[in-house]
């Protein structure tokens, strides 16, 4: 068989891919305080103290604050320049896009710093809303990208055939393109929520004195005592993003299907 | 027979993007109730002047008017117009009576009486009973139905259809292209085809506007623009044409003298030379089923002359000879009916080949 | 009057003007939010910085500090080396991957692969570093692993708090950025070209190397670039993982920025990193342009 050397690499792959993610509910139902083998026995007392550790409750409402909101903010703006860039063309649309998509690749530290330097020196306070304005900026290429996948799909001829049976601009809007560009935008907000749920370094920066969920994992880190705990907490974080990833995906393959689309690939 | 109101009529209408002139001054007229085709090659502007009548274009210059309206000004949502779109563009998200019924949501009908609307839609295109299938689960065939029965529910003015058989296979083509004559005659719109498929606009077609690069070369019935093309583009553009070069001896009374390659002196009537030969020299041309190859014992009703076989094509019902007439260097196409019992000539045989200076056309 | 008020609703009309008013709420965001920001340290850059505020004169100190001190140049050095070191091993570990998804798998299975390799993309960064110390630590489960086998007498040291692992857990956080890019190209290649290939008479190893390979190039350096210019940013993994003598630029700003308070030394550094990213990719798609150019002529 010649596709054999490249499976069982591939499963090595996958293997080192996913090291981490097999080692975490190990650490997390472990019976010890110290993070190293051998395993002690079950134990899932970290889950219980996770529960009752009220600066981890705070954080969790911040960040759940925050990721709701930046996913509605990310994927309004996402749905503006993904209709655009599929549906119009127009002067300085290359280089439009390109600033908008460029923190897809910028390192979230250039966007942290640079945003920090312009809220303080317009005297603005830091607070959960500076978190969610670099947030909105790291989310939307993303929902554009899987926006685009969905606009793209949409044939021009539809919105024209509406507007041929007598239909306005905003009624072909909320008759047909809402609809058929639905399973995107769930699946774009719930990406945006995930990525927003798992920043570190913007919120790093611009949370001030109000930690968000990655923020308080990583203060914890400091402490070897604290740190079962975190094991505990990221296991259900990993277990949400799971299961909101495969929702994210299904509605963005039902959507491709639904109008008549080809599959070309994942998220990015 | 009284002659038809008009429906549409195009006034110098022009059209430019940017610096491209799509359609260079188009004047013409549609009349009420005529089955209609714009033809051409791909980018003649076909497709841009029939989004014009629906409103999807703007124009630059003149007027498009819709039984006596001008339509400046009048977006595509308000025009008595409907469209059946190249792709059909059926929505993917509704059942095929809510595509077929989608026009009549401003109607404010009572829910019986929209789906009775919609049931008669659909019987009309042959589709009874297909009402709450999912759209996106249909065939090429039923949703080219499903798009006339949802612009047809309106009873538009003017049905507008672009390229609507291009996406189907030859069988399913030849048998909608009945179909919708049939449905024309039915519901007496006047229907209005882009197409680039020349055979598809003789056999549909009332009227047919050939177009090149933007503008209408010819506005004739089927019969005259195979006849009678008025230019060797569009002669050469709808079926096929052999051209011979020939020259014009004398022109006097409505009668025209020619001296043509391989038929030697012929005289024509005035309007066999109808139109201009693209600058290639002034040519005779005839269509290839005009000639004849005589068989033994066969004589001219009119004129003969000689020729030799240089290639046999076989098409079952029909053979297709390339021949060289006596005194010439290019071959011409002639087309035979296979008559039982009678032989296919072979490659090389000297034969008679009978013609008539009446089937003739002069450009020049 | 009558005349501007026709062309601007002719000018409504166009696609430009309709394009240009459907980007422009994501448009502004991006420009107050983000090019304004980056303009904004950019000017920071070329001030001074004094004791209790910034003080506007205009001047080069910061980057001849940024570039000639031994501290920041060893670490701009340092991460530009780890950023090319994981860049490679990341793209050469994701090509076969890439490869296998786009030609072993069958079609209805490969949106299942290709989900299997951005979830850990997605799940908790932080805890994954975090993790990844665990694995490579004194007491980990690599040391513990290779003791237990005998392969080793004692804990391997070499492999936490320096450069390597640094490249390690870099490698693996952006496995899945490398392997999208090449798998997407390798998709559109058509089929046919390589029982082309081989029907021209080349071996499968030849039309690889002759067809599949150029043709799989955008998405090479696609990849490149997009494991590239973020990982020299990083700030994380040489935090957590990557002990002294594992410190990257990220966290020579975040230094200046947060606990130093210098912000112009802090944005002279950001910017120099930034430049020396640009060039450097700049460089690479230029290379590789001449050598796709020189394969056709």
């Amino acid at each position: 068989m010649k596709g054999g050397w490249f499976k069982v690499y591939a499963i090595g792959y996958l293997l080192f891919l996913y090291a981490p993610i097999i080692l975490l509910p190990m650490f997390a139902f472990n019976d010890a305080t110290i993070i190293a083998f051998p395993l002690q026995g079950f134990s899932t007392r970290w889950f219980s103290a996770m529960l009752e550790e009220p600066a981890l409750r705070i954080a969790l409402k911040n960040s759940l604050f925050i990721a709701v909101t930046t996913s509605v903010l990310a994927t309004a703006l996402g749905v503006f320049a993904a209709r655009a860039s599929t549906r119009y063309r127009f002067p300085m649309k290359a280089g439009l896009m390109g600033l908008i998509m460029l923190p897809l690749v910028l390192p979230e530290i250039i966007v942290a710093v640079s945003l920090l330097v312009v809220l303080l020196g317009l005297g603005v306070n830091l607070s959960l809303w500076t978190v969610i304005l670099g947030h909105v900026l790291i989310c939307t290429p993303f929902t554009i990208a899987i926006l685009s996948s969905a606009f793209q799909a949409l044939d021009q001829s539809l919105e024209e055939a509406a507007y041929d049976l007598g239909e306005t601009a905003a009624s072909t809007f909320r008759l047909i393109i809402l609809p058929l560009v639905m399973p995107g935008i769930i699946s774009s907000l719930l990406i945006s929520f995930t990525i927003s749920l798992d920043e570190f370094i913007i919120a790093f920066f611009l949370a001030g004195t109000e930690p968000t969920l990655p923020v308080y994992i990583f203060s914890q880190f400091r402490f070897p005592l604290a740190v079962p705990v975190i094991m505990a907490l990221g296991t259900v974080l990993v277990c949400l993003s799971i299961v909101l990833l495969a929702i994210a995906e299904y509605f963005r393959r039902r959507g491709i299907a639904k109008s008549g689309g080809k599959d070309t690939g994942g998220f990015l | 027979m009284t002659e038809k109101p008009t429906m549409i009529a195009f006034q110098d209408v022009h059209k430019y993007y940017s610096d491209y002139h799509a359609l260079r001054g188009i004047t013409a007229t549609i009349k009420a109730g005529e089955f209609f085709s714009l033809l051409g090659p791909s980018g003649c502007g076909k497709t841009t002047l029939l989004r014009t009548i629906a409103g999807f274009e703007g124009i630059s210059a003149g007027a498009v008017m819709i039984d006596g309206k001008n339509m400046a000004g009048v977006p595509a949502n308000q025009r008595p117009t409907n469209m059946v779109f190249q792709s059909y563009a059926i929505f993917p998200h509704l059942t095929v009576g809510e595509n077929v019924g989608f026009g009549l949501r401003r109607a404010g009908l009572a829910k019986a009486e929209l789906a009775a609307k919609v049931d008669e839609a659909l019987a009309m295109v042959g589709l009874k009973g297909y009402g709450a299938r999912a759209a996106h689960a249909l065939s090429g065939g039923q949703r080219q139905r499903v798009a006339l029965a949802r612009a047809l529910i309106l009873k538009p003015k003017v049905l507008l259809l672009d390229e609507p058989l291009s996406a189907l296979d030859k069988k399913m083509r030849e048998q909608m292209q009945v179909e919708l004559i049939r449905l024309q005659r039915q519901v007496g719109i006047t229907f209005i085809l882009v197409t680039h498929d020349q055979e598809e606009a003789l056999v549909m077609s009332d009227r047919i506007a050939v177009m090149f690069e933007g503008e209408i070369a010819q506005l004739a019935d089927p019969e005259t623009l195979y006849r009678r093309p008025n230019s060797r583009r569009v002669a050469e553009f709808i079926g096929t044409m052999n051209f011979l070069p020939a020259q014009v001896i004398s022109e006097a009374g409505g009668k025209i003298e020619v001296e043509a390659k391989g038929f030697g002196r012929a005289t024509l009537d005035a309007e066999q030379a109808p139109g201009a030969s693209s600058g290639e020299g002034p040519a005779v041309g005839f269509r290839p089923e005009t000639l004849t190859i005589l068989f033994e014992g066969q004589t001219a009703t009119d004129r003969e002359t000689t020729a030799t076989i240089e290639e046999v094509v076989y098409f079952g019902d029909m053979t297709y000879y390339d021949v060289r007439l006596e005194g010439t260097d290019k071959a011409v196409r002639i087309s035979m009916r296979n008559v039982f019992g009678r032989p296919v000539l072979d490659i090389g045989a000297r034969t008679r080949v009978a013609w008539s200076p009446g089937a003739l056309v002069l450009f020049r | 009057m009558m005349g501007t008020k026709s062309r601007w609703a002719r000018l409504r009309r166009t696609e430009a003007a309709n394009g240009l008013l459907m980007i422009s709420p994501t448009a502004l965001y991006a420009i107050l939010m983000l090019a304004a920001p980056l303009g904004a340290i950019f000017l920071y850059s070329f001030l001074t910085d004094g004791y209790l505020e910034i003080i506007r004169d205009f001047t080069f100190a910061n980057y001849i500090e940024a570039w000639t001190n031994e501290l920041y140049r060893t670490v701009m050095v340092r991460s530009l080396g780890v950023s090319m070191v994981v860049t490679a091993v990341t793209v050469l570990l994701a090509f076969p991957i890439a490869y296998f998804v786009s030609f072993h798998v069958s079609p209805s299975r490969k949106s299942l692969w290709l989900f299997l390799i951005t979830i850990p993309f997605w799940t908790s960064y932080l805890i994954r570093v975090f993790l990844w110390k665990v694995i490579l630590g004194y007491n980990g489960v690599v040391n513990s692993g290779l003791l237990g086998i005998g392969l080793i007498d004692e804990p391997l040291t070499f492999i936490l708090y320096n450069v390597n692992s640094v490249v390690i857990t870099l490698a693996h956080a952006y496995a899945p950025f490398a392997i999208l890019p090449i798998f997407v190209s390798l998709e559109k290649i058509d089929r046919s070209l390589l029982e082309a290939g081989q029907d021209l008479g080349e071996s499968r190893f030849m039309t690889f190397l002759r067809v599949t390979l150029p043709l799989a190039m955008p998405g090479v350096i696609a990849s490149v670039l997009i494991v590239f210019i973020p990982t020299i940013g990083d700030y994380v993994t040489p935090q957590l993982v990557g002990g002294p003598e594992g410190r990257m630029v990220a966290n020579l700003i975040q230094l200046q920025y947060l606990k130093l308070d210098n912000y112009p030394l802090g944005s002279a550094i950001a910017v120099s990193a930034m430049a020396i990213v640009t060039v450097v990719s700049l460089i690479f798609v230029g290379l590789n342009r001449r050598y796709l150019k020189g394969r056709k002529a």
